[in-house]
């Protein structure tokens, strides 16, 4: 505790050391990180494909009544579907990723506000493993942190192998209660 | 998750037994438990039921009715109960409790011994009847998301509690991990002069710049809510200007002088009733302001009709913060809070002085292990936001405002007679761009971080600036958000995890959030949760 704080920005981690170089919000952006398993894009185009076809419903009811013209209603409904179901579950599943240190679950996500969160084992309160029938389908868990902080009191792991998940719970498990210095 | 299942029938046989103080296999709530459920159900049920019988012309066919949708109530929450039931499993580990749950959706929490911070039991009429407990684990997550076992025989829930009691009572002193509480009856006996203690002189101060016209808004509030019980129209000015030409015309008919006088006089019974209102409210709330250093922690008392008597321990301070007004800035007052654990902040405020010198807050803050910066001259090194922040900020709220007052002058467009209400909006728009971008040079001027050994301070407001100070080894969590502005234009916003309140550093250099994001995850990092509770 004291000879670490010497100087207050020194970059402790060894993990993000490297931010040192030319561009260290790049190098900070993306080091380390690790991917999702990729059924989790699955995951989420089925829960778009849940939420798309009742939208597609009363679409395809509405274009029946003929409010409008033919296919004024259907074709954008369409593209949006289409985005909603295609093309943004492969991005969001490339906006997200993980970095789990010795001490710290970091967890970053987000298309367009980007959040990248990082909560040290030490403050966990308690832990979550919790699987949705989708998730369950394709083997995976979504992993939760608890904080006592107000703002992030709950930080969010999705997209995890259900047996990394559990694996990942014991190492933060083993680290609370433990002093680290 | 079919092994738990397996395990949980297998111990059930020994469930009952009254000392569950090993570390276990998974067990099941009480069996009963779903009965309690289904009793549950038909309350809900109860309703439905009774609209049934009514809704029918034939009393019979609307019994018949009632009762057969009660009995389909009752048997439905009585299986998706007895499911739940049987998919519900608990284990008291080594160092953790285990619930696992869930039918079509699993979720497994685990709560760890170390971080369990009160065990209660609770009853409701018809568990209690059964025997049965509810038991809450409080957690320092704040209540919000604690685990719950529902439900379990008395006996077994006194053992768990003995058992999360023994298993923390280890290093730590078991008092010193209970919550808060009101001090009822503080033991200690110490009289040392308090750290803080407002006299009926400072209160009078404070009760001046305490000057608040709220009295006056309610009246107005008031006078629109029930002008319906008023003999004429309030709002109707064609019938005001009626009444002064009438019986008022004596008014009219005083001259510039005494119209004049009865403007002075209306502004003055305004700053007799905002000073007023100022007083009683700072006289009724904190006379006798007192704080006190005991052995519990800092006791404060205060109030003239209600007194509260409230102890703050030490060690659950996370931060504290300098608050002051528009004007009492200007000499020198201002007031100093805590900012405690969450599930403190709901029972009381946490004010610690409330009007004081900078040279009255020092000691207290330093009593509560905190410093505060002594100035700008100070070896503290002050930042800035980002200015490309400022820039966006002053640009977004100028469009905004240009996109309501263009959507404003559209509307009236083809209305000839709005022609300088629409004038008067469009050339309102400079003038706005001037105060909006001078508004965002001010507060990059006087919003400031700084980062020192053991401290995070964040200066916020532009005409009452408040000052936060958080302990960096208390932070709970650490993140950097970038809305889609923010990534092309280089700056992020750092939000630390602070147990019952928020620290959030805007609009600053995305490399600068990342240092120190770093220092204090370094900070973090030395000491465990559990270890700062003990204090």
């Amino acid at each position: 505790m004291t000879n670490d704080n010497a100087e207050w920005a020194e970059p402790a981690e060894p993990e993000t050391s490297a931010d040192e170089g030319g561009f260290p919000a790049l190098a900070a952006d993306n080091e380390g990180l690790r991917p999702l398993h990729p059924n989790y894009a699955k995951v989420i185009r089925v829960w778009a494909l849940i939420i798309a076809v009742p939208i597609l419903i009363v679409a395809l009811i509405v274009e029946a009544a003929e409010v409008l013209f033919p296919g004024f209603v259907l074709l954008p409904v369409l593209l949006l579907l289409g985005l909603l179901v295609l093309r943004l579950p492969t991005r969001r599943y490339h906006a997200r990723g993980y970095a789990m240190g010795d001490e710290r679950l970091r967890v970053v996500r987000g298309l367009l506000f980007r959040s990248d969160a990082v909560v040290p084992f030490g403050r966990v309160q308690h832990i979550d493993l919790n699987r949705d029938p989708v998730e369950r389908y394709y083997g995976l868990s979504t992993l939760t942190v608890h904080t006592a902080g107000s703002h992030n009191a709950s930080v969010r792991l999705p997209g995890l192998l259900d047996e990394d998940a559990r694996v990942m719970r014991e190492t933060i498990r083993a680290h609370i209660g433990r002093e680290s210095l | 998750m079919t092994t738990s299942d397996d395990a949980g029938t297998a111990v059930l046989g020994e469930a009952s037994g009254p000392a569950p103080c090993k570390a276990t296999e998974g067990r099941r709530t009480h069996p009963l438990g779903f009965i309690v459920r289904g009793l549950q159900g038909v309350k809900n049920a109860l309703l439905p039921m009774v609209a049934l019988v009514f809704a029918n012309d034939d009393l019979r066919l609307g019994l018949t009715a009632a009762i057969g949708l009660g009995f389909i109530i009752v048997i439905l929450s009585m299986s998706v109960g007895y499911i739940a039931w049987r998919r519900l499993t608990y284990r008291i580990g080594t160092d953790d409790i285990r619930v696992e749950s869930g039918i079509l959706s699993r979720a497994a929490r685990s709560v760890p011994f170390e971080r369990i911070q009160d065990v209660s039991l609770e009853q409701g009429l018809v568990p209690r009847l059964l025997g049965l407990v509810e038991v809450r684990f409080e957690t320092g997550a704040g209540g919000k998301d604690e685990l719950k076992l529902a439900f379990l025989t008395e006996a077994e829930g006194e053992a768990l509690r003995e058992t999360v009691r023994i298993r923390n009572s280890g290093p730590a002193d078991p008092a010193s991990t209970e919550a808060l509480s009101k001090a009822d009856e503080p033991q200690a006996t110490r009289t040392a002069p308090p750290l803080f203690a407002m006299d009926n002189r400072r209160l009078l101060t404070f009760g001046l710049f305490e000057f608040s016209l709220a009295v006056v808004a309610v009246f107005a509030g008031a006078a629109q809510q029930f002008d319906f019980l008023l003999p004429f129209d309030l709002w109707d000015f064609d019938g005001w200007q009626d009444r002064l030409a009438g019986p008022g015309a004596w008014l009219q008919g005083l001259g510039f002088a005494a119209q004049a006088a009865g403007a002075v006089v209306a502004a003055a019974t305004l700053i007799v009733v905002g000073m007023t209102t100022g007083f009683i409210r700072t006289f009724t709330r904190d006379w006798d302001f007192r704080l006190e250093e005991t052995d519990r922690g800092f006791r404060r008392r205060r109030g003239l009709f209600t007194r509260t008597d409230v102890v703050m321990p030490k060690h659950r301070v996370q931060a504290v913060q300098v608050t002051t007004g528009v004007v009492r800035r200007f000499f020198g007052w201002h007031g100093l809070k805590f900012i405690s654990l969450a599930q403190d902040a709901g029972s009381a405020s946490h004010v610690v002085a409330p009007f004081a010198r900078t040279s009255e807050m020092t000691p207290i803050a330093e009593t509560a292990g905190f410093s505060l910066p002594v100035d700008a001259a100070g070896n503290t090194e002050w930042r800035r936001s980002s200015a490309r922040y400022r820039v966006d900020q002053a640009l977004i709220e100028f469009g905004l405002l240009l996109l309501v007052s263009a959507f404003l002058a559209a509307s009236l467009w083809f209305e000839a007679e709005e022609a300088t209400v629409r004038a008067i909006l469009l050339a309102i728009a400079p003038f706005a761009a001037v105060t909006l971008a001078v508004r965002q040079w001010l507060l990059w001027q006087r919003e400031r971080h700084s980062i020192d050994l053991h401290q995070i301070y964040n200066r916020t407001g532009l005409f009452a600036p408040t000052l936060n100070v958080a302990s960096r080894i208390k932070l709970q969590s650490a993140e950097i958000v970038q809305g889609p502005i923010a990534r092309r234009r280089g700056y992020a916003t750092l939000h630390l995890g602070l147990a019952g309140g928020k620290f959030a550093i805007r609009g600053i250099e995305l490399d600068r959030a990342h240092a120190l994001r770093r220092g204090i995850l370094s900070s973090i990092r030395s000491r465990d949760f559990s270890a700062l509770m003990q204090g």
